[in-house]
């Protein structure tokens, strides 16, 4: 695995972290939909896609992928036992309505506010929102996935969005590859540090105010 | 009644698509949607279109058809980033673009083929998309209101449907199409299978018939699959 691999995979398996037995729960597009591969053996999670699945199971064997059952992301998957179907009026319900406990999503900026962008770049990249912005309006918890710094070193963990936010005031935690850090309302809060990693290195890599008393090593 | 035409060249026909028409379709990706309608849409010339619909299909299937004819004045979608024809339309000024969380887009539309108008919702509270519209605490929590939609006509893709234009949807191809299926002025079904009244059972009717104006059996090739997805021989995948 070359060394963004590995990052991700840090991030990934300490997302996975997050799941408790019976929730309900919405993996982003990319990297957040990969949390699925790690939800413990014996832990009950029930995955919902807003395209309108509840009951996500694993990617089809080939040969057997079906054009009608896909998740948001566009891609094949299946179902398991127990699984349904609905619209996509209901489907947001259930996100708006705080139905679901959970959001795994992905960032291109976090503040210390834990305001959210991840949908937008002016004059680039018109993408759209999707059902981020319904997520993390409504989800209980929101989770934010990404890693710490863009690819010339400039910090994601920010003091203020710079781009369109997706929500204000919206993110719980923010799990990196450099560290896990909790939204409160004194801020931002450094949790834990990835292996190797010291507190200082990740001071240095964030833009934000941290505040720091005792940091754990990341469990992954 | 008589709902049934042959085919979605006769149903556009029936329904006096004209230039300058909203239509409110369903699908989410190329899962379910409407692809009889919207080729026989292109091949009817119609333009100055404005379109509601999740996506905007990739470019050379869906609504992409109707982006490279320019036929499309205006999209209203919540994603668009498969179709390079709309990013480049896009960023060009030539198509107006409206993007509406997908939540509020489903929900607007229910809102429109429920007789609804409008709704406050927390999604997009300070964000760009709260921009210029009203905003109310309730309950202690800021909303932000939204606006129906209803569109002249509306185009939805079903599994099966009953010549009373009752429709069942096959697995994620429902997606959209139950509430699209509400907010069209007039409103066009193509199904995989069309059946007699009575064969399907009243307790499973998604859509039931009222919604629906006129419906036919469209022709299918190969249903196309955008990321053919799989999980490694032997082990378990996303």
């Amino acid at each position: 695995m070359d060394p963004s691999e590995l990052k991700k995979e840090r991030i990934v398996r300490r997302a996975a972290q997050e799941l408790r037995d019976g929730f309900y729960v919405n993996l982003g597009i990319g990297m957040p939909t990969l949390v699925a591969n790690h939800i413990p053996p014996g832990m009950d999670v029930i995955l919902q896609s807003e395209n309108g699945v509840l009951g996500v199971g694993p990617y089809p064997e080939k040969g057997r992928e079906d054009a009608d059952l896909i998740n948001a992301g566009k891609e094949t998957i299946t179902v398991l036992p127990g699984a349904s179907f609905f619209s996509s009026a209901d489907s947001f319900a259930m996100v708006r309505g705080g139905h679901v406990d959970l959001t795994i999503l992905g960032g291109m900026e976090v503040d210390q506010e834990g305001n959210l962008a991840n949908w937008m770049i002016p004059g680039k990249m018109v993408k759209g929102m999707g059902g981020a912005m319904d997520l993390v309006a409504g989800a209980k918890r929101v989770v934010v996935t990404m890693l710490h710094t863009s690819k010339d070193g400039t910090s994601k963990v920010l003091r203020k969005c710079a781009l369109p936010l997706t929500g204000r005031k919206v993110v719980n935690t923010i799990i990196t590859d450099l560290a896990v850090l909790e939204v409160t309302p004194r801020g931002l809060r450094l949790l834990e540090r990835a292996p190797g990693v010291t507190v200082d290195e990740i001071l240095q890599a964030t833009e934000a105010e941290l505040l720091v008393d005792e940091v754990v090593e990341m469990p992954v | 009644m008589n709902k049934v035409v042959r085919d979605a060249r006769e149903a556009l026909e029936r329904a006096s698509i004209r230039d300058g028409a909203t239509i409110v379709l369903g699908g989410f990706g190329l899962t379910g949607l409407p692809e009889n309608l919207i080729v026989a849409l292109r091949d009817s010339g119609v333009k100055d279109l404005t379109c509601v619909s999740n996506n905007a299909g990739v470019d050379d299937w869906g609504l992409g058809l109707l982006l490279q004819t320019r036929q499309i004045r205006k999209m209203v979608s919540s994603y668009v980033g498969e179709n390079q024809t709309f990013e480049r339309q896009f960023l060009s000024g030539e198509l107006e673009v409206e993007l509406v969380p997908q939540g509020t887009l489903a929900e607007r539309i229910r809102a429109g083929g429920a007789g609804i108008g409008g709704f406050f919702t927390p999604t997009g509270v300070g964000t760009v998309v709260a921009e210029g519209k009203e905003s109310r605490m309730i309950g202690g929590r800021e909303y932000v209101l939204e606006a129906p939609i209803r569109g002249d006509f509306a185009f939805v893709k079903a599994w099966k449907g009953d010549r009373l234009g009752n429709l069942v949807y096959r697995m994620s191809a429902r997606n959209f199409n139950p509430v699209a299926a509400t907010a069209g002025n007039v409103t066009l079904a193509e199904v995989e299978h069309l059946v007699e009244p009575g064969e399907i059972d009243p307790d499973h009717v998604i859509t039931p018939g009222i919604f629906i104006d006129f419906i036919f059996q469209g022709t299918y090739g190969p249903k196309r699959i955008e990321k053919r997805t799989n999980r490694p021989a032997g082990g378990a995948g996303a």
